[in-house]
């Protein structure tokens, strides 16, 4: 009989070694899956994980891995904040849209003026506009004791609505020949987060680069962070030990906003180029599942981002090469997050055989 | 009492670390009330988890009535006429007593004839209770009845009752035992665990006495000493705590009128409580659990704020400043629940430090915190209040409770507080442990600081305190001095038997 026994304390090994054993359990039974539709397994492994790094056109691929990892990074960052606390901001796909949004706007506003001061200003107003959305279900559950989850989450929703009412009339573009969506930022030289686009490089890595090294500081070295982890650990022990639970929701909620509405601004003028009715494209929630693979530590979500954003990319190439069905890439995916959330369970209990003859 | 139910022949049960049960031999009689004695740690619990089934020992056997016992879980020790009734309640406040019974049996029966039952068997052992009255109404002492009647619906062989009195007022304590007196007359037995030696003397006719998961010694309890019963059980000569004379100064926190809502759907709202208590003074506060001990001790800590004026700190009102800036100006307390309240569970004892220590030990400087700093603060409690753990980077958990609580009294002491607030600061720690805790206190004391203290261990109140107050429903009786107060008056003023009976025997 196979027992689980609860350990006196979580194994640092691991907790280490989980994310390793579960990319590798992610090879072999998605090999298996691949094999049994019909593909050379090695060779699609090799195609998802290796070929966007060092394949013939990784050139291509490695600058598209820091274009889809900034955001999901600086998203996840945030996230992992509340999540570490125990506030479920679920809604960060809506903060992103109205950070865009926002950010965008303030750009659009100051066209055709180039001057200096206008990328900053679109960023401020990126930060404020998540910060704004997310500060919605903070109220609220702190006035009100709604649930952040629901309302963080409807929200989303409400934000598409915008979104597309935005694309449609306030911020379309007046040359676009009726087509919906804005003006392309990428065209605009004041209204750019690109740093040099050949290496995949914009404001957006930079801010992700920071925001890890932010957290990593708050969380480790600050009370603040500290009274985030008890908040998750013990929230008794939280109150006791001095912690305002309403003010720590409000701060955590609004952080991952910020960080969202930041990561919005940038893809929208970036990557994106333009505000359009299908912008968002689900960082919002991939980061929800960057936070958790990345155990929500700061250097483990910034890996965590990395390897989302491989098996994206990878899986794009998968596609396209070798003719998988997107829905074995998706299922290849959720492997990854299923062998990570069940071999998570070794950190906190062994599993011991037990004979079951009596004494 | 000449037939043996029960015999344990070389229990042993190791864990990682340590052996919990080493050797294990003696013998229960029908209708034996059998104490089984020892400090936290020797080993209690898991020699009575072996006999109940929720522990399968490494070796040794087991006889009942003759018969090879392996009880594979609870339920087959249940079928073979063992019943426990734990230290902690396993009842749901929202579901009424007959419900609740209900749902630990295996069969129940339709709700009007289990009812007709708790009745009868409620009368006939003098534990009057209403079936359909809701758990979360009724007092600790009545909560244990439902879990002593939900044993006594199995017409159980073997009735096992772990610290069962921790939770009652001495006149309550008088029922209990005449129940169980009727049962053992019955042919009942009775494992019975406890550390308190008086009971053990009144109650038991035989103990067995553990220390380090070894059979000791066993005794005769009305024949032995409590102060012989002590040192088997400690294993060496115990050291009473000792109370220097006492200069008492100026107050140094006052309770005025104060009236303030639990926070919690079934906790006790207090009304008008007022108290004072002076440098150089241990105001004991007495009374059984669940009485709103949790309540005062949020109150004084910041966890619940009240109106200004109704705490105040050498005169100064603080009823609206929070947790932390109390501790800045010298009012630190260590509530009852040590996980989940007083430390946090999977942190590890460094963090813990830092949980209260971070202000007056100076362990962070404009938000940045200092965990070397903090690591020593908490390496300093860890010796001086011999927490054994193998270091400071442990979490929480791992430790025992005792050590836990003696970690979690140390944070507070050692930051030289101008008044404390301990709730239950002996609670499940062993005998000498509780005797370095106590100590500690009246040093404290007697380098002027106040101390309140709340518990429901009363020779612990009795011992340091120079006041003593009860909380009963709300609302804490005048403080009399402790010096002359008796039995009977300390059981009124927790409230007496709270409308029970006595035993119709």
């Amino acid at each position: 009989m196979i027992v689980l026994e609860k350990r006196p304390q979580a194994s640092q090994l691991w907790s280490l070694a989980t994310p390793v054993v579960a990319v590798l359990a992610t090879m072999v039974f998605g090999g298996l899956l691949f094999a049994l539709l019909g593909t050379q397994p090695v060779e699609a492994i090799r195609t998802i994980f290796w070929d966007p790094l060092f394949g013939e056109f990784a050139f291509y691929y490695r600058p598209q891995l820091l274009v889809k990892g900034a955001p999901l990074v600086l998203i996840a960052i945030g996230l992992s904040l509340g999540f570490k606390a125990g506030i479920w901001n679920i809604g960060a796909e809506g903060q992103y849209i109205i950070g865009a949004l926002t950010g965008a706007g303030v750009g659009l506003a100051f066209y055709p003026l180039e001057a200096w001061y206008i990328f900053p200003l679109m960023v401020i107003a990126g930060a404020l506009g998540g910060w704004a959305w997310a500060m919605i279900p903070g109220v609220l559950k702190v006035r009100f004791g709604t649930n952040e989850i629901l309302v963080s989450l409807m929200l989303v929703y409400v934000a598409e609505q915008l979104l597309a009412s935005m694309s449609l009339g306030l911020l379309k573009n007046p040359q676009g020949f009726g087509f919906p969506g804005s003006r392309n930022l990428n065209e605009y030289e004041s209204a750019n987060s690109w740093i040099n686009q050949n290496a995949g490089l914009h404001w957006g890595v930079v801010a992700a680069t920071i925001a890890v090294i932010f957290a990593y500081v708050l969380l480790n070295r600050h009370m603040l962070g500290f009274h985030i982890r008890l908040t998750g650990d013990a929230p008794r022990a939280a109150r006791f030990a001095g912690v305002s639970p309403g003010r720590l929701v409000l701060f955590c909620l609004g952080a991952s906003g910020m960080l969202a509405g930041l990561a919005g601004l940038f893809e929208v003028a970036g990557p994106a180029g333009q505000v359009s009715i299908d912008f968002n494209t689900g960082y919002g929630f991939t980061a929800i599942i960057v936070a958790f693979l990345g155990r929500l530590h700061p250097i483990g979500i910034l890996l965590a981002g990395l390897l989302m954003a491989l098996t994206y990319i990878g899986g794009e190439i998968a596609q396209s090469q070798m003719g998988l069905p997107a829905a074995a890439i998706q299922v290849f995916q959720g492997m990854l997050l299923f062998f990570l959330l069940a071999l998570d369970l070794l950190t906190n209990y062994r599993i011991r055989l037990k004979s079951r003859e009596v004494a | 009492m000449s037939d043996i139910l029960l015999s344990l022949r070389g229990l042993t049960k190791a864990y990682p670390g340590v052996v919990a049960n080493d050797n294990v031999s003696f013998d229960i009689g029908t209708g034996e009330v059998h104490a089984l004695l020892g400090e936290n740690g020797a080993g209690k619990s898991t020699l009575v988890k072996m006999i109940y089934g929720l522990v399968k020992p490494d070796s040794g056997t087991m006889t009942l009535r003759g018969k090879a016992f392996t009880p594979a879980e609870p339920r087959a020790a249940r079928a073979d006429g063992i019943a426990m009734v734990f230290q902690h309640f396993s009842l749901f406040d929202a579901l009424n007593v007959a419900e609740n019974i209900a749902l630990g049996m295996e069969n129940p029966p339709p709700m009007r004839d289990l009812a007709a039952r708790i009745r009868e068997v409620s009368e006939t052992y003098g534990l009057p209770l209403d079936p359909y009255r809701t758990v979360g109404d009724l007092s600790a002492g009545e909560r244990q009845r439902v879990e002593i009647i939900r044993c006594l619906l199995q017409d159980p062989k073997l009735l096992i009752m772990d610290e069962p009195t921790s939770v009652l007022t001495p006149q309550e304590v008088e029922i209990l035992f005449k129940t169980l007196r009727k049962l053992s007359e019955e042919g009942t037995a009775i494992l019975y665990i406890s550390h308190k030696l008086e009971e053990i003397r009144a109650l038991c006719d035989h103990a067995t006495v553990l220390r380090l998961g070894k059979n000791v010694g066993e005794c005769v309890p009305s024949e032995t000493s409590a102060r012989d019963m002590a040192e088997l059980m400690v294993g060496t000569a115990l050291k009473t705590p000792t109370r220097a004379g006492r200069d008492m100064g100026d107050v140094a926190l006052e309770i005025v009128a104060l009236d303030a809502k639990s926070p919690s759907a079934f906790g006790t709202s207090l009304k008008s409580v007022s108290l004072s208590v002076r440098k150089g003074e241990v105001l004991g506060i007495g009374g059984v659990a669940g009485n709103g001990q949790d309540e005062l001790l949020a109150v004084l800590s910041g966890e619940i704020l009240t109106a200004a004026g109704s705490v105040k700190l050498h005169g100064r009102p603080i009823g609206q400043t929070g947790p932390t800036a109390r501790r800045a100006i010298g009012l630190l307390t260590a509530p009852e629940e040590r996980l989940g309240h007083a430390a946090a569970p999977d942190m590890s004892l460094t963090e813990n430090a830092m949980l209260t220590g971070s202000v007056r030990e100076n362990l962070e400087s404009r938000g940045f915190l200092k965990w070397r700093a903090a690591q020593g603060f908490a390496e300093k409690i860890i010796e001086a209040f011999d927490v054994r753990t193998p270091g400071p980077n442990n979490a929480a958990r791992s430790l025992s409770g005792g050590n836990l609580q003696k970690f979690v009294i140390g944070r507070e002491v050692l930051q030289r507080p101008e008044v404390l607030v301990v709730n239950q600061p002996t609670w499940g720690v062993d005998a000498s442990a509780a005797a370095a805790i106590r100590q500690a206190i009246l040093d404290l004391v007697a380098k002027g600081s106040a101390v309140i203290c709340i518990s429901q261990d009363l020779d612990e109140l009795m011992e340091i305190s120079d006041r003593f107050a009860a909380l009963n429903e709300g609302r804490l009786s005048e403080p009399r001095p402790t010096t002359g107060l008796t039995v009977e008056e300390i059981g009124l003023m927790m409230g007496g038997a709270h409308g029970m009976e006595v035993a119709h025997v």
